[in-house]
């Protein structure tokens, strides 16, 4: 895909994520769409995955660290055919394959159930290490919070990762900098990011989580390093796409009512239809 | 009689990783800078390659172990009971139990028997915190034959597993010919008529001394091994329960969440019978040399012997 195209369909994915958190009446659309641009990049481009068979065993894999943006990782699975888009009007609703956070056991695609922040890392770290283990190409991906990496597991997973040269693992770092508190640095400031994973020996690449060409060119430097992992860190807009939504704590973990709904769809309808006439 | 041969069930561990690991390659073992203590290390002298050593940091072994699981190996993470099932709860509880991965935890170290080493590191809560987790298996061996065993069926077995092993060498019981370990089939060690004792682990061994001390006296003690906490033998409990009426469990664990309370779980549903539990009463362990705290904390033979009789004349 192109970069328009990638545009286009990220602003797709952001109207699933408004969409199913509106019909759950709860969840997270600020990391989901500060999220959004990487999960279409990974999911679209990136990633060697097959939606009609979800558990291919060369398949690369993706462990949601930040687990409560669930929103994008189901919408994105939805447009990338793994299940029907109608489907994520169910969210959070009883009976529904679609858990306020990822259940690995009943969502087609999803390769491991996370939500408690600082876990996926590790697990994600073993998914290398096993690829390593048995000789195996598939790669490895895993997004975390800015917040998140106030857990300590993270560090824990990233030491490990980075002595045992997992070049075959990417840590993304979705750096909106806001989570429940307020703003991540005065909250209890997990910065300078990008030197604390070079001091566990990563490979680091920052970049504007929004930019099709910056996101392109890190995944690419990461696919061609060698003996250490990469941790890109991606500036990103908290809400982005939701003009009422950006840069707001407060839409961490509420969902829009009814008219606040409208007014969300009209900005990506806007955003669709000017990338319509480019 | 002859000699009483002891073994620890952590040898038994070690012994069995190495068994189960040479017919089998996708078994992994991971320790958190334990690796002499839990006994990981006569693995890892067999299958370096194998055996991947995570450091102190017990939270990221389990997730790691989970994704290990996730991508077609068996791995057993190691570490003592206090932070395998105590410090990685959570991680245990969310990346193995909830996405029921093929995971197996080898928790050494468990309970008072610990000894000098004290309260801190004397784990009596794990298999109250572990039975709480839908899916998990629970298996704590009462000697180094039924440790070997143990690792063997948790491999078998698909799905998450906790395996409860000891510090000190416990006397070997199970070395017979017709011994037979199945997961969630108690072993009936020594059949009786006036009460039965439900025991797991160490006080396996001193459950049976107990009996014979009974015997002496009269009282005629059923013994049972419940080498699985969970899914638990209901069966055995309710049969024995009929045949004897009182019961009694033995545990090195807190009476708190472990064997006591699921055999009077299984028996208030079904079979009101009047249970005595001997075990860690809501009290943290202490330093000392583990055969004194082991009289101290009531588990020993005699120990043993004196509360079923004082309980079956009640």
């Amino acid at each position: 895909m192109d970069t328009l195209e990638l545009k286009k369909q990220a602003n797709e994915i952001r109207k699933g994520i408004v969409t199913a958190v509106h019909s759950a009446k709860s969840g997270h659309p600020g990391g989901s769409l500060s999220a959004a641009d990487i999960f279409t990049y990974l999911y679209f481009e990136e990633m060697n995955i097959d939606p009609k068979n979800p558990k291919k065993e060369d398949r690369d894999r993706f462990v949601l660290s930040k687990g409560h943006v669930a929103p994008a990782y189901y919408s994105t699975l939805a447009h990338r055919g793994y299940f029907p888009v109608e489907d994520l009007t169910t969210l959070r609703k009883v009976g529904s394959y679609l858990q306020g956070h990822p259940d690995m056991k009943g969502t087609p695609g999803v390769d491991m159930s996370s939500g408690s922040l600082g876990q996926g890392i590790s697990v994600a770290v073993g998914m290398a290490l096993s690829a390593k283990m048995s000789g195996e190409d598939y790669r490895v991906y895993t997004l975390l919070g800015d917040g998140e990496i106030q857990e300590g597991q993270v560090w824990e997973a990233s030491m490990f990762a980075g002595f045992r040269k997992l070049d075959n693992l990417v840590v993304i770092v979705d750096n909106n900098n806001l989570q429940i508190d307020g703003n991540v640095d005065q909250v209890c400031s997990p910065y300078p990011i990008d030197e604390k994973f070079k001091a566990f020996n990563f490979h680091v690449i920052n970049i504007d989580a929004h930019d099709f060409e910056q996101i392109k060119s890190a995944f690419e430097e990461a696919r061609n390093t060698k003996g250490m992992p990469t941790a890109i860190i991606a500036k990103s807009v908290k809400g982005k796409g939701v003009s009422f939504m950006e840069n707001q704590a407060k839409w961490h973990g509420s969902a829009p009512n009814d008219e606040q709904f409208e007014e969300a769809m009209k900005d990506l309808e806007k955003v669709g239809a000017e990338l319509c006439q480019k | 009689m002859s000699e009483v041969i002891k073994k620890a069930t952590r040898e038994g561990y070690g012994a069995g990783l190495v068994e189960v690991g040479k017919a089998h390659e996708n078994l992994v073992v991971l320790d958190a800078d334990l690796a002499e203590a839990t006994k990981t290390n006569m693995f890892k002298k067999e299958f370096p390659e194998r055996h991947i050593d995570c450091g102190i940091a017990e939270s990221n072994m389990m997730g790691v172990a989970a994704g290990l699981a996730a991508t077609g190996k068996v791995p057993f993470a190691s570490s003592f009971a206090m932070f395998s099932a105590g410090r990685a709860f959570e991680q245990v509880r969310n990346s193995i139990g909830y996405p029921h991965l093929n995971v197996k935890i080898g928790a050494t170290h468990a309970g008072i028997s610990v000894g000098e080493d004290g309260a801190t590191h004397q784990c009596n809560e794990d298999i109250a915190l572990m039975r709480t987790i839908p899916g998990m298996v629970i298996i704590n061996p009462s000697d180094y034959v039924e440790a070997i065993e143990a690792v063997k069926a948790a491999y078998e077995y698909v799905g998450p597993c906790y395996l409860r092993f000891g510090r000190l060498a416990v006397p070997v019981i199970n070395d017979r010919e017709d011994y037979k370990f199945e997961i969630g089939k108690a072993v009936t060690l020594r059949e009786g008529t006036d009460v039965t004792i439900i025991a797991t682990g160490l006080p396996v061994s001193t459950s049976l001394e107990a009996a014979e001390l009974l015997a002496k006296d009269g009282i005629s003690a059923k013994v049972i091994n419940m080498h699985t906490i969970k899914p638990i033998d209901e069966e055995a409990i309710i049969a024995a329960a009929k045949e004897t009426g009182k019961v009694v469990t033995v545990e090195e664990h807190s009476v708190i969440g472990g064997l006591g309370s699921a055999v009077c779980s299984v028996l208030s549903e079904n079979c009101p019978t009047l249970v005595k539990k001997i075990g860690v009463y809501d009290r943290f362990g202490e330093s000392g040399p583990a055969t004194e705290l082991i009289k101290k904390y009531g588990l020993d033979g005699d120990s043993i012997y004196k509360s079923v009789k004082e309980f079956v004349q009640k």
